[in-house]
């Protein structure tokens, strides 16, 4: 599969493998054709888990990573991207339902924003809450205290 | 019911059209709610008593686990990952100790292996055991919860007199056990197996055939296997919907490829095949624990591991058959001694979305037993 795919995007694709495990560094541009191939074509039916990565010193500072599995293969691969700030990708939710929660929270922790998402907006913390708290700049003790202070009426969390 | 929900009907825009409509109610249902096992709040239209949609909200207990992980050696992470599945802490351990030692180039030795396995299946009994206590409870019936606090007790006095603690129990280390097994270990795990085995069948004497019971769970909260899939629901809400797929069969971890155990499924993918999965699924745990607690050879406990794990560049991602469904961990390494980034997949938050398409064209009542057949356990949705 690895080398039909090398052959069909040539240098846009880069296999690796690390720890038995295979993965691919795939190109911002070809991520929708990709996840499509991967899983009409390919029968990576199952989207294990969708999240990111923060690099704050590298010019592309997000990695977005795409667990898939097949039941057909038995075999599991992940995708990677790489992403400005900023960068927004195309929402997965058509392909794989179960990237609908996945998104939002990468959305929530990330600030990363999904293209065609029916509901793009956060899961675990408030809506009003300031900030992505799994960015390498958001300290660990960092807190929205405006959010803190109006909504539950104490100076801080902390 | 009319006909069985299935995925093309799932619409997922809905929420956003206005809801003024006279044959529409909103109500709200939590998060302080006793049915809801946890502070899972849950937002309900309803048409009269027919459920039209529902939104979860969640992240009431959202405590920033993945954060606390890079911020802390992995070494010291190992505790925290017992807080987020807490009725099935021993799994998450397995889960991250595995990860690690992949991580990591090692692998923990044979008699930790056995030692792991006997005491993760006592763990996935102890949940199952939770979860049907529970979840009758949430349905009316009230014995079965004095049954299974009674028996699950059994399973935390092994785990106390192991190591000391009964619910976070941070039973494993990476590369292997920190503690060797106590004197008669082998013999309190084999009472417990033979305590245990006419329980089950004292569980099911009780609700298998009750009228009232099999009224309201068959043909309730019911999902086809693609569905499943699609929605990457897993474990038992997977296998009662006919899909046999099992991690621990599948893509082996631990040793599980030494025992000899069956994956039950079930056909009709409701309510009710999801209790028989899971009681078939408790005598497949005593099954693998009689093989384990045989055999478990001699040897080291532990691995050679570095007092400070400073693991090569790269990432791992490693999942486990939990109680729930697949736990994965995904960790990557900087080659520093705290992992640059730790995500946990857990399946009680990635199963909580099928609630609503479960729940569609089903009465309020329904949901109640919709939330407790899923199975999830808030500290692990919320993280």
């Amino acid at each position: 599969m690895i080398a039909k795919f090398k052959g069909a995007y040539g240098s846009g694709i880069e296999p690796l493998t690390y720890a038995g495990q295979n993965y691919m560094v795939v190109d911002r541009s070809l991520i929708p054709e990709i996840l499509q191939v991967l899983r009409n074509e390919e029968q990576f039916d199952y989207c294990v888990d969708l999240t990111a990565v923060h690099y704050p010193k590298r010019e592309k500072q997000f990695d977005v990573v795409w667990v898939l599995y097949s039941f057909a293969r038995n075999e599991r691969i992940r995708v990677t991207t790489q992403i400005v700030d900023g960068a927004t990708l195309p929402s997965s939710v058509p392909i794989w339902p179960t990237a609908n929660w996945l998104e939002r929270e990468v959305y929530d922790m990330f600030g990363i924003k999904f293209d065609g998402h029916p509901d793009m907006k956060r899961i675990l913390l408030p809506d009003g809450w300031k900030g992505h708290p799994l960015r390498k700049d958001y300290g660990i003790l960092q807190q929205d205290n405006e959010w803190v202070q109006i909504n539950l009426g104490i100076e801080s969390g902390q | 019911m009319t006909e069985p929900n299935t995925l093309s009907h799932l619409d997922l825009e809905t929420h956003e059209k206005p809801f003024l409509d006279a044959n529409e109610l909103v109500i709200n249902m939590g998060p302080q709610h006793p049915a809801t096992h946890g502070v899972l709040r849950v937002i309900l239209r309803l048409d009269g008593e027919k459920v039209l949609g529902l939104e979860c909200v969640i992240g009431y207990l959202h405590r920033g686990v993945e954060k606390i992980g890079e911020h802390r050696t992995y070494t010291m992470f190992n505790p925290y990952v017992d807080r987020m599945d807490y009725v099935a802490a021993v799994s998450n351990g397995l889960g991250y100790c595995e990860t690690v030692e992949k991580l990591l180039n090692v692998e923990a030795p044979p008699r930790a292996q056995y030692v792991r396995v006997i005491l993760t299946e006592l763990n996935r009994i102890a949940s199952h055991q939770l979860w049907l206590g529970t979840h009758a409870l949430d349905i009316g019936a009230i014995t079965p919860l004095f049954y299974t606090f009674r028996d699950r007790e059994e399973i935390l006095k092994i785990y106390e007199k192991y190591c000391g603690a009964r619910l976070t129990t941070h039973a494993f280390r990476i590369g292997g056990l920190q503690y060797e097994t106590y004197n008669g270990f082998e013999k309190d795990v084999k009472n417990f197996l033979d305590f245990f085995r006419p329980k089950i069948d004292e569980y099911e004497e009780l609700l298998t055939t009750n009228r009232i019971w099999v009224e309201r769970t068959k043909k309730v909260g019911v999902i086809s296997g693609e569905d499943c899939i699609a929605l990457g629901v897993t474990g038992p809400v997977l296998r009662a919907s006919g899909v046999k797929w099992d991690l621990r069969k599948a893509q082996p971890y631990a040793n599980y490829k030494n025992f000899d155990f069956d994956i039950p499924t079930g056909q009709n993918g409701d309510t009710y095949d999801r209790y028989l999965v899971r009681m078939a699924e408790m005598r497949q745990c005593v099954r693998i624990i009689e093989q384990a607690v045989g055999a478990i050879p001699e040897g080291p406990i532990i691995a050679k591991v570095p007092k400070v794990m400073k693991p090569a560049v790269g990432e791992v991602y490693h999942s486990i058959e939990a109680p729930k469904g697949e736990l994965g961990y995904f960790i990557v390494s900087d080659g520093s001694t705290q992992p640059y980034r730790v995500r946990v997949r857990p399946p009680s938050f990635v199963n909580l979305q099928a609630l609503d398409l479960m729940c569609r064209g089903q009465l309020v009542a329904d949901v109640i037993a919709v939330i407790g057949t899923l199975d999830i356990v808030l500290g692990e949705v919320d993280r």
